[in-house]
């Protein structure tokens, strides 16, 4: 069954066509990979996903649901987390709160006026906070605040704020650009975890074509707006039109 | 007809205000990315460059008047300014009844040289710090300059003529074949919609036509791209600084006749100016002059009586209302670009 | 204790202790002594400590939570005044209806404008907010008349209605605000030797009202609410992207802080039972917006000294003047005597703004963080002397804060 369901989209900016005719399908309990080069319409593609653009022509349904004018939000709360290029965190926060937050967002939904009751007596999401911040091994940094970390540590952050929220579907943009290479392991082995123990299906974009193929199970080249190829990571290995649209410049 | 252009007319000059605060203030935000609350502060100091320079002007010793008299007999004592003794009566009496106009020349390297200190000294520190803390420390700023001019010069609005020449109104409705005294209009309110015209005229001039001007708005719409020129754009956006002061000060000048400059003066503009810019469309130069005139005229038109009776109040609420409107409508202005500063 | 943590219960308490001190504390200098002018323990200036303390408060937690910098909140403050001025005219002249009605009257007013303002953020708010305050303003001042009674201001008459209380005193007078009966304007003095205490029982209504004020924004501070606010402060896109919906937590921290302004308002008019347009000028929304951030946006205490700080300044500095000047001076040889005068001058009396100005300016510049910032600085400055003459160790050890 397929999770997200990408119909004919298209997005036009002035006289660029970012985006025509986008066909693509997730599949439940995968990690697709959206992979091609710069300016191919990647990031656009994915701010279609999430309400931060609204295509111009198509359709995009989650879950059998239409995202389609809906806000961010909203989105968030059908069940699709995004992990963005750079990370986007609560910086003058701690990072415990800044895994609070996300609990109270899957407990309560999107407002709830709790302008009384103090946080430490919300042992639950104390608790559900927690034990994400031991999965993601920052539970001794737990009263840092946030914008001190590393570049690394505050990804690691901003994946676990996904978590919290138990996703349907995590979308991640980049999640290794700019890590050291040890980082960049670590990162694949957390998000192999993600998709075998907590049953996450994953849509990532990735310039680093170590990443894509340890980890994706299909991979959809964009080019130029639209698809080129949709495949399994073997066969793209092989395709004679994607190592000449993308694999040949880069690797 | 005729109330219509007499109302026209009348919002010019308070348009002509607008536009050139808001002009100034949207140059400074373009170039510089700061939200400037001193701006009405400059258009004060400028108004009281007219002022120091009437005063100095005049500035007079006593001379005994042989040929009369006081009350008890004893020569006469009159001040008789220096300029007399300098350059004669009659030219020292012109100059004084022309200090507004010279004031322009005695304003403007003021006004460059506190634009550039104020940038220089103060707002270059303020570049990657929020709109918040800039509006704040200009706001406090503004504060003491207006401090200051209470200090030295009182609370009271200080009259400040035109010349002679200008005073008295014109029939305009003559000129339009109109009868006469249908529309007439104050000789100095024309003096100063030209002058705004001319001023806005220079500016544009100077960014569209002189390199400098090219480097700055090439600056204001994409500030990395020009640093990676090798230009040193932040040197420019200085004496951008600096012309946008400038600015404000010659409109504060060649004001005085209109509105007796008092301290408070900057602070009443500067609200309305902010609206001018933001319904003109932050940024956006052309935005800010359109905005400005409309506004003034706008308000001139809420201001009629007929108007009044239709609508009560609507002359004490127009600009704020139809800003709402535009900002809600409109979040980008009337002429703004799109991506800056929307959200 | 409270719902509080340990910390925040001795701040409360602290505050707790200050405010219901405040005639000794603020008396410092015996009666008729030089020093006397300085003191700040008179009944009308104790009330405006911890009024606006309240109204500051309230501003606190729209603009130190959410970081959205409102320049209209005069406007809910002036709303208080004359919904709690037509309660007297009306009603009665107790203060709980009027009181009430002023909170009540001002949220409303904060929800439609906040509604409205909140669609934009940034700049766009903060002009927004300042249109609706001076458009609140203009019609305050000219149409609405009936209703505000214009440039001479609402104020009360013998022939208001009061059909729940009396119209007419005994002696003939327009009768004073009270709570059952205890009227705000009653004293009791305390004379110790040279020293004069005044209680005010004003003061002490509004200094109770002002310390649940505090609570209040305690709790918030600490709620699961006030956390969302400071994650819309430091990140309103991620708190998007994470399922919560910015807009109604904004909107809702809107109205509280209006409500708290409308407290204020209300309870100045409960003190002094008149109100006029100037009150939401927007140099009165500058002047709370000055206060919170001296005092330090963000930090519970900081908005009260804040307030506190200018409202001192406000009425003791500006008496200063030339004469007192030279009796300070007297002791410089006096040549020196005038100089120093001539330079201390421009900034005493009614040069007092102009004081402001520069400490608000070098506040913004060197302390963002306000007073309190620059306290821990201080305690910080203290403690780091302290333990490296001591124990050199000791700082490597402690975990960073």
């Amino acid at each position: 069954m397929s999770m997200l369901d990408v119909r004919n989209v298209g997005k036009r900016f002035g006289g660029l066509q970012a985006l025509s005719d986008v066909n693509l399908s997730i599949a439940e309990n995968t990690v697709h990979a959206i992979i091609g080069p710069n300016g191919a319409g990647k990031s656009t593609l994915l701010n279609c996903f999430v309400g931060k653009l609204i295509p111009d022509t198509g359709s995009v349904m989650f879950d059998g649901q239409s995202v389609l004018g809906r806000s961010p939000h909203e989105i968030n709360q059908l069940g699709i987390s995004r992990v963005f290029q750079t990370p986007e965190i609560f910086g003058d926060l701690t990072i415990m709160e800044n895994m609070m937050i996300p609990c109270f967002a899957k407990r309560d939904g999107s407002f709830e006026l709790n302008a009384l009751s103090a946080i430490s007596r919300q042992k639950d999401i104390i608790e559900h906070a927690e034990v994400v911040l031991e999965d993601m091994n920052m539970a001794d940094k737990r009263d840092l605040t946030a914008a001190t970390m590393s570049r690394g540590d505050k990804r690691r952050l901003e994946i676990g704020m996904c978590l919290c929220q138990d996703p349907k579907l995590l979308l991640l943009d980049e999640p290794t650009a700019g890590m050291a290479r040890a980082d960049t392991n670590k990162t694949i082995d957390l998000l192999q975890e993600i998709r075998d123990k907590r049953k996450v299906t994953i849509a990532i974009i990735e310039h680093d074509m170590h990443v894509v193929f340890s980890l994706a199970e299909r991979i959809t080249v964009l080019a130029q707006g639209s698809p080129l190829v949709e495949d399994t990571p073997e066969n793209i290995k092989g395709h004679p039109k994607v190592r000449e649209a993308y694999l040949g410049e880069s690797v | 007809m005729d109330a219509i252009i007499l109302q026209i007319m009348n919002g010019l000059d308070k348009g002509s205000a607008y536009a050139l605060i808001a002009l100034g203030l949207t140059l400074i935000f373009g170039t510089l990315g700061v939200v400037n609350f001193a701006h009405g502060a400059l258009f004060m100091i400028g108004a009281f460059c007219a002022v120091t320079l009437s005063r100095l002007l005049t500035l007079s010793h006593e001379v005994i008047d042989e040929t009369r008299t006081d009350f008890l007999g004893n020569p006469l004592k009159v001040d008789v300014p220096y300029l007399y003794d300098f350059f004669g009566t009659d030219v020292g009496n012109v100059l004084i009844d022309w200090s507004v106009p010279l004031s322009i020349i005695f304003a403007f390297p003021i006004m460059i040289a506190f634009g550039v200190i104020m940038e220089r000294g103060l707002i270059k520190h303020f570049y990657k710090r929020p709109h918040a803390d800039q509006i704040l420390v200009t706001f406090g700023l503004a504060i003491v300059l207006q401090e200051v001019i209470k200090y030295f010069f009182g609370a009271n609005p200080i009259p400040t003529p035109a010349p002679a020449a200008f005073v008295g109104s014109f029939d305009f409705g003559a000129l339009l074949g109109f009868n006469a005294n249908q529309i007439i209009y104050p000789y100095w309110r024309l003096v100063y919609f030209l002058f705004a015209i001319i001023v806005i005229g220079v500016v544009f001039a100077f960014l569209h036509l002189t390199t400098f001007g090219m480097v700055v708005r090439a600056g204001m719409a994409d500030r990395e791209t020009v640093g990676l020129l090798g230009i040193n754009i932040d040197r420019r956006f200085t004496i951008m600084f600096g012309l946008a002061a400038a600015v404000a000060g010659l409109a504060g000048v060649m004001y005085t006749p209109i509105n007796s400059p008092n301290y408070h003066m900057g602070m009443d503009f500067l609200v309305l100016s902010f609206v001018v810019v933001v319904v003109g469309g932050m940024g956006s130069l052309s935005g800010a002059v359109l905005a400005g005139f409309l506004l003034g005229i706008l308000q001139s038109f809420a201001s009629m009586a007929i108007v009044i009776e239709m609508i009560p109040g609507i002359n004490q609420v127009i600009i704020y209302l139809v800003a709402i409107i535009i900002l809600l409508t409109r979040p980008r202005g009337l002429m703004g670009k799109k991506g800056v500063m929307e959200e | 204790m409270f719902g509080l943590t340990k910390t925040d219960f001795n701040l409360l308490l602290i505050i707790a202790i200050l405010v219901l001190l405040a005639p000794f504390l603020l008396n410092p200098f015996p009666e008729g002594s030089k020093l006397a002018q300085f003191n700040g323990g008179y009944p009308d200036l104790m009330q405006r400590f911890v009024i606006f303390g309240i109204f500051a408060i309230g501003f606190n937690i729209l603009f130190g939570l959410t970081g959205y910098l409102s320049f209209g909140h005069a406007a809910f403050l002036g709303v208080g005044s004359y919904s709690a001025v037509w309660m007297f005219k009306l009603l009665s002249m107790n203060i709980i209806p009027a009181i009430l009605l002023a909170v009540i009257v001002a949220g409303i007013f904060a929800l439609v404008i906040g509604y409205v303002s909140l669609r934009r953020s940034g700049i766009y708010f903060s002009i927004l907010t300042l249109a609706f305050a001076q458009m609140s303003f203009a019609l305050a001042y000219s149409v609405l008349t009936p209703i505000t009674g214009g440039e001479t201001g609402l104020q009360l008459a013998l022939d208001d209605p009061r059909v729940l209380g009396i119209q007419v005193t005994e002696q003939g007078n327009i009768p004073v605000p009270s709570l059952f009966g205890l009227e705000m304007r009653s004293s009791a003095e305390l004379a110790l030797g040279p020293w004069l205490f005044t209680f005010n029982v004003g003061y002490y209504v509004c200094a109770l009202i002002m310390m649940a004020s505090f609570y209040l924004a305690i709790r918030i501070f600490r709620s699961p609410f006030g956390m969302m606010l400071r994650a819309i402060k430091s990140n309103q896109q991620r708190l998007n992207y994470t399922g919560l919906n910015s807009r109604p937590y904004t909107l809702a921290a809107f109205v509280i802080s209006g409500m708290y302004a409308g407290l204020a308002g209300g309870l100045m008019a409960s003190m002094d039972p008149l109100a006029g347009a100037e009150r939401m000028f927007w140099t009165a929304s500058g002047e709370v917006v000055l206060m919170t951030i001296l005092g330090g946006a963000g930090t519970l205490i900081g908005p009260v000294l804040g307030a506190g700080m200018i409202k001192y300044m406000e009425n003791i500095i500006s008496k200063i003047n030339s004469a007192i000047l030279h009796e300070w001076f007297y002791w410089l040889p006096a040549g020196l005597e005038d100089f120093m005068v001539a330079v201390v001058y421009p900034f005493i009396g009614k040069g007092w703004h102009l004081t402001l100005g520069i400490i608000f300016m070098a506040v913004v510049i060197f302390l963002p963080g306000g007073l309190v910032e620059g306290g821990q600085r201080l305690l910080n400055l203290i403690r780091r002397r302290k333990s490296s003459s001591a124990e050199p160790a000791k700082d490597n050890l402690t975990p960073p804060a």
